[in-house]
């Protein structure tokens, strides 16, 4: 079977020589840039950990010393740390204590422990109450992750850890300068939909938008909505849908000049048209009424087949698992060709790596931190940790033989198709929130129809113009 | 010597409560005073002074001025709402019957009302929140919404409509206070020597004289702390806003108040300096109110 992690290892060889670029020249570049914004312009403190000769312990672990992992308990839960990777752990260093950290507020509860130095040793930095990675990293708090994809994977001793995972991770490894950041699953995101539900009716998924209209039209005439996002807690969902379908116009150009603050990045032709056809399908098929439902809500009303196509990501599967009928069948559908001249073709679609997972520097034991991310980094953790979630790992082929869900096929096979078309993610997400906090509120209003689309644009770009005067703001910069 | 015994015997008893309220009251507000004069992001060791840099960005701030605003509505409307409604509820569980034999009886059935009232006040903000969800939700599914949908009428977008939402939770807000407030004000009208009312029903008072002339005068204390309460609680409604329009203010702002501003700069945009000059700001605007109201409605005490 094909494994998305082994797709995107076509797209190594082109990686490389864009890891080549930045690694290079570029990257005294990001290490000035990283530390502008916090007025000292000292380099960040050193974080490495000495490497250790014995491939069977590369970092060095001292074998006694207890070690403390924080998991965010989000979409995934906190089982597969608990159950699976901890286990493991413990069969490597059976002497070891291991105190496991459950929570939905990683910000409000490690962050004082950062700052007072005591902090968990493995930290799964996710969900809404996230720490800010680049002002803990010009702090010094987090431990560099090189001696980690350089070391010997665990499977294999020959190969470096590096190598065995796509390489999407390398490139979102990086904050400020260093690779710090471990990004552990991978996800698909475009277009949901029901695949028994068109089969049924005998419909095929639109190509290009007139086609999605069409269809919205001969949906509405069934008493389905062509379309909706969850306004509530999920606006950022047709936030990305938005900025997605800007990069299919417009290339992923656009979406990096938005993470690099270029100016007038949002005033953009791709992002403007991006905006005007979601929100005339947001007027002419949607339902106001879904701005005031949440994620659940919402993806409950498509498991009752009220909405054709929902924005969001592969783990969707998994999170409405129990609730799925019989007769539904996730499937993932690419954004419909907009223009007719999209700089990306057909099929593109997004596919990203997530979950951070960061290993505190000031830590008590760091070198096990590192071994710990190892550990998962096997292909024994990263299967058992898409066996228990039902969500594919960063690590390549380690989904070989287990039994992925529809929808989750459905997803490997698209990028199978999307090949090299891959729509990147926007970054701005993490590295300034407060932009894409606005973001999100401005979604609703313009998909409300209280603004026009080129409002929309112009509110956006005032935010990132201030955002990129605000000094106290760490600024961050990508090339791919 | 005798009086340092003495003292020394109060201040023994005053010293636990005194530290434990310096330490854990007053020590936050001067850091946050502290904190309001830096460019701290929470993270770093190092703090810089910025001055009243934050002071000045704060009054060019539309985030600021439109919390101001949605503050400014919430004083005005939350107390006076909650007052007159728990003032009529609390006449009526108490005096509205009219006399009877020897002193005033509520209305019939006041005992089992007092105590319906009172359970919004129970249930936690949380709690609360969660069920008007229930109650405002924007489709047909909508508690609201489902009994409109009856009458074939559209569904109303009771949080997402930019001129509904803060009236909406406005709304909520008085359903839960008024509880307390009816059972604050019976006590208060319990308090009122029955004979006055006696008098004056002999003299041919109605009820709405009876309220106007007699109750309403002497219970002026009374409401003046219910005003001062109510209108602190107008500069909060964290939780409740929080639970049922989110965080970002939604829809265009129109429920963006000061608390869930300063949590969001301080905890997700990492600007602890900043949001600190928020809490400054929101300090003394609660100060100023309450040391307001209390300068505008003194007045003579009447003996009773």
């Amino acid at each position: 079977m094909t494994h998305p992690g082994e797709i995107t290892r076509r797209q190594l060889i082109r990686r490389i020589g864009m890891t080549a670029l930045v690694a290079g020249p570029g990257a005294g570049l990001l290490g000035a840039c990283a530390t502008a914004g916090t007025g000292g312009g000292e380099p960040a403190p050193a974080t490495s950990l000495p490497a250790s000769a014995n491939p069977k312990n590369p970092f060095g672990v001292d074998a006694k010393k207890p070690l403390e992992v924080a998991i965010f308990s989000g979409a995934y839960g906190d089982a597969y740390a608990k159950d699976l990777h901890e286990k493991l752990y413990k069969q490597t260093f059976p002497e070891a204590a291991i105190t496991h950290t459950a929570t939905q507020e990683i910000g409000t509860q490690l962050r004082p422990r950062l700052v007072a130095g005591d902090p968990p040793d493995v930290i799964n930095n996710s969900g809404p109450k996230s720490m800010d990675l680049a002002a803990l990293a010009a702090e010094g708090h987090l431990a560099d992750l090189a001696p980690l994809f350089d070391a010997p994977s665990i499977d294999d001793p020959a190969k470096k850890v590096r190598d065995t995972v796509t390489p999407a991770v390398l490139t979102n490894a990086n904050v400020t300068g260093k690779d710090l950041v471990l990004n552990y699953t991978v996800s698909h995101r475009a277009l949901w939909y029901n695949a028994k539900l068109f089969a049924d009716k005998g419909w095929t998924v639109p190509t290009t938008w007139e086609e999605f209209t069409a269809l919205g039209e001969t949906a509405k005439g069934e008493g389905i909505l062509l379309f909706a996002y969850p306004g509530q807690k999920g606006p950022y969902y047709q936030l990305w849908n938005v900025l997605y379908t800007a990069a299919k116009i417009g290339g992923n150009q656009v979406i990096l000049d938005i993470d690099n603050l270029v100016d007038n990045a949002w005033n953009a032709e791709p992002m403007k048209r991006a905006v005007t056809v979601w929100v005339d399908v947001q007027t002419k098929y949607g339902d106001k009424a879904y701005f005031g439902l949440d994620h659940t809500q919402t993806q409950i009303k498509q498991l009752q087949n009220k909405v054709l196509f929902y924005p969001v990501g592969s783990w969707i599967e998994n999170e409405m698992a129990k609730d799925k009928p019989k007769d539904f069948e996730y499937a993932i559908a690419p954004i419909p060709e907009v223009t007719g001249s999209d700089q990306m073709p057909y099929g593109a679609i997004q596919v990203g790596v997530g979950e951070n997972f960061v290993v505190a520097a000031k830590g008590k034991n760091p070198q096990g931190g590192l071994e710990y991310l190892r550990i998962m980094l096997s292909k024994e953790g990263a299967r058992s940790f898409t066996e228990l979630t039902k969500n594919v790992t960063v690590v390549n082929g380690a989904a070989e033989g287990v039994d992925l869900p529809a929808g989750l096929m459905s997803a490997a096979r698209a990028q199978d198709k999307a090949g090299q078309n891959i729509i990147t993610e926007a970054r701005f997400e993490g590295w300034y929130k407060e932009l894409f906090d606005y973001g999100t509120e401005q979604i609703n209003v313009v998909m409300a129809g209280r603004i026009t689309p080129e409002e929309f644009c112009a509110n956006m770009q005032k935010k990132a113009d201030a955002v990129k005067r605000d000094e106290s703001v760490t600024k961050q910069t990508r090339s791919q | 010597m005798e009086r340092l015994r003495r003292y020394g015997f109060v201040a023994g008893f005053l010293a636990v409560p005194l530290t434990l309220y310096t330490v854990f009251v007053i020590s936050p507000y001067v850091q946050a005073f502290q904190l309001s004069l830096t460019s701290w992001n929470g993270y770093s060791s190092i703090v810089r002074y910025v001055g009243l840099d934050n002071f000045g960005r704060l009054l060019a701030d539309e985030v600021f001025w439109r919390a101001l605003r949605n503050h400014g509505i919430l004083l005005l409307v939350l107390p006076l709402a909650t007052i007159v409604i728990a003032l009529l509820f609390a006449f009526l569980l108490n005096l509205g019957g009219g006399p009877r034999g020897a002193g005033m009886r509520g209305v019939w059935g006041s005992k089992f009302y007092r105590v319906v009232f009172f359970f919004p006040q129970v249930l936690a903000v949380a709690v609360v929140g969660v069920l008007f969800q229930a109650v405002y939700r924007p489709d047909e599914d909508g508690v609201v919404n489902g009994v409109l949908a009856r009458f074939g009428l559209e569904p109303v977008g009771w949080l997402i409509e930019p001129d509904l939402a803060l009236w909406s939770i406005i709304a909520v807000m008085v359903w839960q206070a008024v509880g307390f407030y009816v059972v604050l004000f019976s006590a208060g009208m319990a308090a009122i020597p029955k004979d006055y009312f006696e008098a004056a029903a002999l003299d041919g008072a109605g009820r709405l004289r009876l309220f106007f002339s007699i109750t309403l005068p002497l219970l002026r204390d009374t409401v003046q702390v219910g005003w001062i309460y109510l209108g602190i609680a107008a500069f909060d409604g964290f939780a409740l806003i929080q639970v049922l329009a989110g965080d970002k203010g939604e829809p265009d702002g129109a429920t963006t108040i000061l608390p869930i501003t300063i949590y969001n700069t301080a905890f997700s945009y990492q600007k602890v300096g900043y949001a600190s000059a928020m809490g400054v700001a929101l300090f003394f605007l609660t100060v100023t109110f309450a040391v307001l109201t209390l300068r505008t409605t003194r007045r003579e005490r009447v003996e009773l």
